[in-house]
């Protein structure tokens, strides 16, 4: 097994040499490489783009549209009118409720949500349904997180305007099978939202290929900066949308009575742009494929293996969902009985191991599981076997640390 | 760090809570919650007379929400209600590190809790049982 130097690439495991961060699934840290290229952006292209008549204006437009292609390969779009910056996931996510949703779904239309998603894949549903007298249903998944075709067929009715499910549960860290799922949606009329921020950074993703009409992730979760993510959707999709936000940038003429907009994607990207962080994410995606995702895929299973492995045989260690460890994708959600997932959190704390305690943004899913809340560790490429020892050992003391004997 | 707020008092009202059950002659309950940490709590007490005669809490929680809740109820069971408010504000003060030592006597075994002001995640697992009970008093005293 090669053990990795990834981490000297990522300058907060220099500042924090006895640092273990497993909590890569809420946000990963950032490489040299990408803080460089963001310090460079702003030491010597910065301006206000797209409306640059000056030099170092059309540097700081050429930096944000360079990014946006990055993108668009890194994702297999047809065109960059179809990807467009947003803040997060969560942003990409409420753009579309908003503008599709308030265009698109009526009363009595129905809505379909897995029941494992994050929050952003939930809320924005639920508000929509609320507000346009719309029905809000769910797909729900096996105790080991699966769902199944037959399921998912027998869940969409003639009304299903829309099923939102992410690619890759944050809780469960188990695949989902999209590209069989936007078949079934597809012979059924029905759209489908992909959630992608746990999926596009640690394995190939390709939207032609899934075949999904929107897929949303995060940069920040991928190695770049935060306040910069994406939202990807059929050029003829986003064209018939109305815009999400109003201002600068998006317009094409103005006058009293009313307004035309601006192309796609620009007419969703209103006020001044991130360029920053587009730029960061961009050497993000440079950083990707500069490993390649071969090395990324193998290095994160065979870190998945050997925790899953080891915590299969710590006692009153229970984890949820899959039963082997190639359903964990990097994703290890567990509890330990008679210690709550905080107190758990806590005591990682205490010898410098960063894990994520709660609900993980899906409360809908550990009431379906009718588990009160749970811990979660999440691996990226750059941790290595010593992160993964560290923390067995230190799970294994938990429960004498609480007090708990033997 | 969190070791050190893993103290013996706490840990011991966490495994062995005294006053974690439901209240048969509860005069009022109210319950709080603690979004973060998913702690929910009910508190019950008895009081008559401006005196707390008996107290429980039922609910589930992290170690921090359920020790504190306990020794809580440990400290003002039998005193009167006013006692109580006093003690809510005292050990508002002591998380907020502005108690002073003869304060934090008062304060007794909840004193265990003093280290949670330097973990804030946590400040709302330990003041959960208190605001609860701060709550339920203000209610108790607008209603007089």
């Amino acid at each position: 097994m090669m053990s990795s130097n990834y981490k000297s690439d990522f300058p907060v495991f220099g500042a924090y040499k006895d640092l273990v961060y497993l909590d890569n699934a809420a946000t990963t840290q950032k490489p040299r490489q990408v803080l460089e290229a963001v310090e460079k952006y702003y030491r010597e292209e910065n301006a206000n783009p797209l409306r640059g008549l000056y030099g170092l204006s059309v540097k700081a437009t050429d930096a944000y549209e360079n990014a946006r292609e990055a993108v668009r390969k890194f994702i297999g779009a047809k065109s960059t009118k179809e990807i467009v910056f947003t803040r997060n996931a969560s942003e990409s996510l409420n753009l579309i409720a908003y503008s599709f949703g308030r265009a698109f779904i009526n009363e009595g239309d129905e809505i379909l949500v897995a029941i494992s998603e994050h929050h952003s894949n939930f809320l924005p549903w639920q508000i929509l349904a609320k507000e346009k007298g719309a029905v809000l249903k769910f797909l729900e998944c096996g105790r080991q997180g699966e769902y199944t075709e037959e399921a998912l067929r027998a869940a969409l009715t003639p009304r299903t305007k829309l099923f939102a499910a992410a690619q890759v549960s944050n809780v469960f860290g188990r695949i989902n099978p999209i590209k069989r799922f936007a078949e079934i949606c597809h012979e059924n009329g029905t759209l489908i939202v992909c959630d992608g921020a746990q999926s596009v950074p640690h394995m190939p993703v390709d939207v032609a290929e899934l075949d999904v009409d929107m897929l949303a992730f995060s940069g920040h979760k991928m190695f770049a900066p935060m306040g910069i993510g994406v939202l990807y959707g059929r050029e003829e999709l986003l064209e018939k949308m109305p815009p999400f936000l109003y201002g600068g940038e998006m317009i094409e003429y103005v006058t009293r009575e009313g307004a035309t907009y601006a192309e796609l994607p620009h007419k969703f990207e209103a006020g001044t742009v991130n360029v920053g962080g587009a730029v960061g994410l961009h050497a993000a995606i440079d950083y990707i494929n500069s490993i390649g995702f071969e090395n990324i895929v193998r290095r994160e299973d065979e870190l998945t293996a050997l925790a899953f492995g080891k915590m299969q045989e710590v006692p009153y260690v229970n984890i949820i969902g899959g039963e082997s460890a190639v359903c964990h994708s990097g994703i290890i959600t567990f509890t330990i009985d008679g210690v709550h997932p905080h107190d758990i959190a806590a005591i990682f704390d205490s010898d410098n191991i960063a894990i994520r305690a709660g609900h993980h943004c899906a409360q809908p899913l550990h009431q379906h599981l009718a588990v009160q809340s749970t811990a979660r560790m999440s691996l990226a490429f750059y941790n290595d076997e010593e992160d993964i020892e560290r923390f067995i050992k230190t799970l294994s003391t938990i429960r004498r640390r609480m007090g708990y004997g033997g | 760090m969190a070791d050190n707020f893993y103290n013996e008092v706490l840990l011991d009202h966490n495994l062995h809570p005294q006053h974690l059950h439901e209240l048969s002659c509860a005069t009022c309950s109210n319950a709080g919650l603690n979004p973060t940490c998913g702690d929910s709590l009910t508190l019950h007490l008895n009081i008559e007379d401006g005196v707390i005669k008996d107290g429980s809490f039922t609910g589930v929680g992290c170690a921090v929400s359920q020790a504190s809740a306990d020794i809580m109820l440990d400290l003002i069971i039998g005193r009167s209600v006013e006692e109580a408010k006093h003690l809510c504000r005292l050990f508002g003060k002591m998380i907020s590190g502005e108690i002073t030592d003869d304060e934090l006597e008062e304060l007794e075994e909840a004193s265990a809790l003093a280290n949670i002001s330097k973990m804030p995640a946590r400040v709302k697992c330990a003041t959960l049982s208190w605001k609860t009970l701060e709550q339920m008093i203000s209610e108790i005293q607008a209603a007089e």
